[in-house]
Formats: C-alpha cells, sequence, structure tokens
C-alpha cells in the first residue's frame, strides 16, 4: 500500500492565536492597573509637595511646628510633622499590644474551641465587624468608649503613674493617645483575628493528632504545634492591622486632641496622627499649606506602603511554607 | 471468604457509645463554674472599686478562668492549665464580643431616636442640623452615597476582575509582581487616596468638588478589595475545566469567558459587593474630593454631594443634642446598608458553593 508513505504529518498551529494575543495584551494592561496607581500617588504627592520638602528638607519630619504664617516675610510659614508621626506611630503601637494578644486569643477559639456549626457565625461576625465604617467606630468610641477609657485611665495614672509613659502634665484624660489608641485595637481586630484564623487553620492536622495520641493536653497540642506553625501568619496579620491603624483618619480624628508637641505621655490629652492633620487642616489650607499637607501624605503613604509590603511578604511566606 | 471472619454479635438494643459528647456530669461542671464566677464577679463588685455592669462583666471574666482551671485540679498540672487557657481565650473573645455588641446596639438605640417617616425621603435644604428630629432627613446623602459608590464599582469592579484573571489566568510574567503590588495598594491609607485625587482631578481637571472625584478616590480603595476576592475565586475553578475547554480547541479568550467565569459567575458578584461594602463606609477620601452638601442632587460633576458618612461626620461637628442624635441615625442607615450588602454577598456566595 503507497498511502501509508504519502502520510505527512499535519501541521500543528502552535502558539497563540490574534484573540488570544489580544486577550492577553488588554488583561495584562488591566493587571498593571494597581502598580500604575501606586506610582501616580507616589508621584502627584512628590510633585505637590516638592517645594516643601526643598524649603525644609529632613527638618520637616523632624521639626515641631504647624504655623502657615502670615503669608509675608515677618511670619514665615513653618512646618514639621515630628509630633504627629511620633502620634501616629505611639497610637499604632497602643493598639497592636493591645490587639495581638486578643486576636491570638480569639483566633484559636474560632478554630479550636467553637463547635463547627457555631464557627461560620462567629467567622461572618468577624468579617461583618471589619466592614464597620471608621466614622461608626469614631462616633462609638467618642461617646460610649471614652467615657470608661476615661475612667481607666484614670486608675493607670493613680497606680502606675511612677512609670514614665503613664505620668500626665495635668489631670486631664479625655482624647488621649491611650483611648485613640484601645479604639484603633478595636477597629485593627478583625483583620488581624482572621489572618491569624487562616493561619491556625492550616496547621497540620496530622500533628495535632499525634500530640493527642502522645497524651498531650488541648493547651499542649496548640503550644507545640498550631502556634509555632502559625507564628509567621500572626506577623503578618499583626502588620497588615499596623498598615490600618497607621492610616487612620475619621476615628483618630474624633477621639484625639490635636496638638502640636511630640508627646509620649499617652494618658494626656494631646496627640495626633498624619493622616487626622490632613482631614483637620484640610478645608482652611493656604495654597502652601496644601503643599505642606500633601508632603505629609507623601510620609504617610510610604510609611504605610513599607509596612503593608513587609507585612505581606510575611504572610505570603508563611502561606507558602504550609 | 465471609465464613473466615469469626462471627461478632452485636447485641440486640446496643446504642453506639459517643466518648466525645459532653456527660451531664461536665454539662454541670461548666454550668457550675459559670455560676460561681458570676457571684464571685458580683462580690467583688460590692466591695471593691468595681462598679456596675461593666465591671460585673470585668471581675467575672477575670476569675472564671481560674475557677475553671480548679475544677480540674485532681488530674494535674497540664489539665490545669490546659483548662484555663481554654477558659480564658473564652473569656477573651467575650471581652472581645462586648464592645461589637455595644457599637450596634448603640448605633440602633440611638439612631431610632432621630428617625421618622420622613427621614428616607426628606433632605436638610430648609433645615438647619439643631431643628427638630422630626424635620430634614438624609435622602441627600442616602442618593450621593448610591450615586459614589456605583460609580466607583463601574470603574473598580472590572479593573479588579481583570486583575484577577490577569494573575489567575493569564499567568503572565509579572503576576507575582501585580499580586505583591494589589496587596501594598490595599493598605493605602484612605486619606491618601483622598490627597492624591484631589490633588489630580479636583486641582487640575474639575476645579471643584463633585461625585465623581469621590467614586476615583473610592474605586482606588475597592480595587484591592475586589482583586483579591476574585483572585480567591477564580483559583477555585479547577484546572480539569480549562483542560477540558483548550481540549476541545477553544482559544484562552473563549475558556476565560465561556466557562471559568460562567463557573464562578456568583463568586465574583460577591467580589463586587465585598468592594462595595468595604468602601461604602469611607469618609475620609470624602472629606477631601465630594465633601458635603445639604440639597438633594443627582448632578454628579458640577459641586459637592453628600453621603452617608460625611453627613455623620458634618452633623456630628454641629454638636448639638439634635445634629448627633442625627449623626447617630445616618450612622444607622449606613451601618444597615453594609449589613445588607455584607449578607447578600454571603448568601450569593454561599449558593455558589452548593453549586459546584
Amino acid at each position: 500500500m503507497g498511502v501509508e508513505a504519502e502520510v505527512t504529518p499535519r501541521r500543528l498551529t502552535v502558539g497563540r492565536t490574534r484573540s488570544d494575543k489580544v486577550f492577553r495584551g488588554v488583561m495584562s494592561l488591566g493587571g498593571f492597573t494597581s502598580l500604575v496607581v501606586l506610582g501616580l500617588i507616589a508621584a502627584f504627592l512628590l510633585f505637590r509637595g516638592f517645594e516643601i520638602f526643598r524649603d525644609f528638607g529632613l527638618s520637616f519630619i523632624t521639626s515641631s511646628m504647624w504655623d502657615a504664617g502670615s503669608g509675608d516675610a515677618t511670619a514665615p510659614a513653618r512646618f514639621g510633622v515630628a509630633p504627629m508621626l511620633v502620634g501616629t506611630i505611639v497610637t499604632s503601637l497602643i493598639a497592636l499590644v493591645v490587639a495581638v494578644p486578643f486576636a491570638v486569643g480569639v483566633a484559636l477559639f474560632f478554630e479550636y474551641y467553637v463547635p463547627p456549626f457555631m464557627k461560620n457565625v462567629f467567622v461572618s461576625m468577624l468579617d461583618l465587624m471589619a466592614a464597620v465604617p471608621s466614622v461608626v467606630y469614631g462616633i462609638w468610641g467618642y461617646s460610649v468608649l471614652m467615657p470608661h477609657a476615661v475612667g481607666w485611665s484614670k486608675s493607670l495614672n493613680h497606680w502606675f503613674g511612677w512609670f514614665p509613659l503613664f505620668r500626665v502634665p495635668a489631670p486631664i484624660f479625655e482624647r488621649s493617645p491611650f483611648i485613640a489608641g484601645l479604639l484603633l485595637a478595636l477597629m485593627i481586630l478583625p483583620i488581624t483575628t482572621s489572618v491569624a484564623r487562616e493561619v491556625y487553620s492550616q496547621a497540620p492536622r496530622d500533628q495535632i493528632d499525634a500530640t493527642y495520641g502522645l497524651g498531650a493536653t488541648k493547651w499542649g497540642a496548640i503550644r507545640t504545634v498550631v502556634l509555632p506553625f502559625g507564628k509567621g501568619g500572626l506577623v503578618g496579620g499583626a502588620m497588615l492591622g499596623l498598615g490600618r491603624a497607621l492610616g487612620e483618619t475619621i476615628a483618630v480624628y474624633l477621639v484625639l486632641n490635636l496638638v502640636f508637641k511630640v508627646n509620649l505621655q499617652v494618658l494626656a490629652s494631646a496627640g495626633g496622627n498624619v493622616a487626622s492633620l490632613i482631614a483637620t487642616r484640610f478645608g482652611e489650607a493656604s495654597p502652601y499649606e496644601l503643599k505642606a499637607l500633601m508632603a505629609a501624605g507623601l510620609v504617610l503613604f510610604m510609611l504605610t506602603l513599607v509596612v503593608n509590603m513587609v507585612a505581606s511578604t510575611i504572610v505570603a511566606r508563611s502561606r507558602r511554607s504550609s | 471468604m465471609n465464613d473466615m471472619i469469626p462471627a461478632f454479635e452485636v447485641p440486640p438494643h446496643a446504642e453506639p457509645r459517643r466518648p466525645w459528647r459532653q456527660t451531664g456530669r461536665t454539662v454541670l461542671l461548666n454550668g457550675g463554674v459559670v455560676v460561681v464566677s458570676g457571684s464571685l464577679g458580683a462580690l467583688i463588685v460590692a466591695t471593691t472599686g468595681l462598679v456596675g455592669l461593666l465591671g460585673w462583666f470585668v471581675a467575672t471574666i477575670l476569675v472564671l478562668p481560674p475557677i475553671a482551671g480548679a475544677v480540674e485540679a485532681k488530674r494535674g498540672v497540664r489539665a490545669v492549665t490546659s483548662r484555663i487557657v481554654g477558659a480564658s481565650v473564652l473569656m477573651m473573645f467575650v471581652s472581645v464580643a462586648l464592645p461589637w455588641v455595644s457599637i450596634i446596639w448603640t448605633v440602633i438605640s440611638r439612631g431610632a431616636k432621630a428617625f421618622y417617616n420622613g427621614f428616607l425621603t426628606t433632605d436638610m435644604l430648609v433645615n438647619s442640623a439643631d431643628d427638630p428630629l422630626n424635620l430634614g432627613g438624609a435622602s441627600h446623602a442616602i442618593i450621593g452615597t448610591l450615586l459614589i459608590v456605583v460609580m466607583a464599582s463601574l470603574l473598580a469592579v472590572p479593573l479588579g476582575i481583570v486583575t484577577a484573571i490577569y494573575i489567575v489566568e493569564v499567568r503572565g510574567r509579572a503576576a507575582r509582581y501585580v499580586r505583591f503590588f494589589t496587596q501594598a495598594m490595599s493598605g493605602v491609607p484612605s486619606i491618601v487616596a483622598g490627597l492624591f485625587i484631589y490633588a489630580t482631578v479636583v486641582v487640575a481637571v474639575t476645579h471643584k468638588f463633585n461625585a465623581v472625584a469621590g467614586a476615583l478616590a473610592l474605586s482606588i480603595l475597592m480595587l484591592p478589595t475586589v482583586a483579591r476576592t476574585a483572585e480567591e475565586v477564580l483559583k477555585v475553578v479547577s484546572d480539569d475545566l480549562r483542560s477540558a475547554s483548550y481540549a476541545l480547541g477553544a482559544t484562552q479568550l473563549s475558556t476565560t469567558w465561556r466557562v471559568v467565569i460562567p463557573t464562578v459567575r456568583s463568586g465574583l458578584i460577591t467580589s463586587a459587593v465585598l468592594g462595595v461594602a468595604r468602601v461604602a463606609g469611607e469618609t475620609a477620601p470624602l472629606l477631601l474630593t465630594s465633601q458635603y452638601f445639604v440639597k438633594f442632587t443627582t448632578n454628579v460633576i458640577d459641586g459637592p454631594m453628600a453621603s452617608l458618612p460625611t453627613y455623620v461626620f458634618a452633623n456630628l461637628g454641629v454638636g448639638s443634642e439634635n445634629s448627633v442624635a442625627r449623626a447617630w441615625a445616618g450612622s444607622t442607615v449606613l451601618l444597615a446598608l453594609i449589613f445588607i450588602l455584607f449578607i447578600t454577598a454571603r448568601l450569593i456566595g454561599g449558593r455558589n458553593k452548593k453549586v459546584r
């Protein structure tokens, strides 16, 4: 039969069709939106705030002054965000110190103590609290949390007043960094808890069962298997929470007294953060002050960007290793 | 084969044993622990500086774990530790749930005071914030929030889903970096997003505050949420489906469009709804872009527009009794809106799981 000799392999079209090339191109373009937007934000804030960095240099970050001046040479404008930067970090750290132990506890409770049928309800509740707007947290913090927290502040000051951070110059305890920190703790708790919970839920079941087989108690299993396994995820979740707390505006604006002086006495009624500074001054700012606000926004943007990038790297790494 | 296995006699009415079940004794013991701690808490409130319901809660929360541990005393140190940790973890949850319940309860109970028939249908054009609570309302804020959020979704949802498709379907060389930067973008402080849109759109293009600028600012915050949720959803589609589609000769475009997306359509809707819930309550960016205005308007280009968060904020700023009551009522509407969105997302997402 001569047919077999005539058969040549069919030509295969390798590579992508034109429609696929277009599709992939368009999707790639869209995919880069986040990159482009991030770049644009940095570029525009730098562009608008450039004059400030040129005029003040590093002292914009290190000095404690916010004076729009009178517009002429007699009273020049002076800007320095040091107190706000310190306030941002202080309130966020308080939030973190309060929130992380609770996040660990609640995550463990959801994952290892709650009966399965209730777990879904609780997890939905967690997501729901993460979606509560900051202005609602703010109004609640101002009118419900603050009256209680003032009492706690007084006791703290009474019993631990010898500790430098808990001293106050005057017995006014309203609108202090401590209260702002507590409110922020409540606000970052859902995100930190849900990251921690997710990581804990991936803890190797066989190892947990093995510890039980060796006669361990529940706490023994958690201490030796779950907590070491979830360390990375917890750090990442905490840093995501930190990123949130650093950039929080309205809630802090409502419960914190904006004072332009570096204040480490967390119970005293003075503090601030960069975001609430922008919200406070924005309405009545002169063009030059507006530039200073843009520069402050850039500083805040960079700070949160770094924190978030570190956080997502840690979370991603702990996911990959699991 | 069967006759090689020795016969195993099952007693006629044997109940299967369930060793994991709580026995009556443990239920009784747990109840006893709660009762004892509660009364000890009451005793502490009666004798020391702790006062009121909150004081009782705190006292009870603090004394319960040791008491729970003491119950296990005869079983050794480890059993006691484990029991104390278990009780502490429960108490941690209770102490966290307390403020959450308080938030929802306060918002609803205080918001109810300023609520009347016309609250959802009148604006504040002819009334001041101090006016009696049966005048004026929040219709302007509700329409504003709806318009701004819809415009933000029109931009952010397609872009977010495209980002997710790039990461999961196209799997381009830069997918890892796109994923990373989308994550990073979710951390952009909301006020910075507002400042950015103010610096670009408001200052350079429109020269006045308007709702479109507000929507743009919100879409920056919305995009990462949509992208991340959509990515998780797309990942769920099994590769078998894609392979089957390719084996039939489909291009990647038609595989994505006709196979992948229809499979997870409800999941993608969930991602959009979650994105909306994420931004509907944002205040700070709107203060810098769409601001607040007392009149019911649907003009999104010309001039400022109210929204529920800025309505709450503006009324809170006035500071009188009636205006604060209005702020609470605004919070109630906002919270209700977000919760409804959330439950919708859950329902759609839940249905998706069953179909799969």
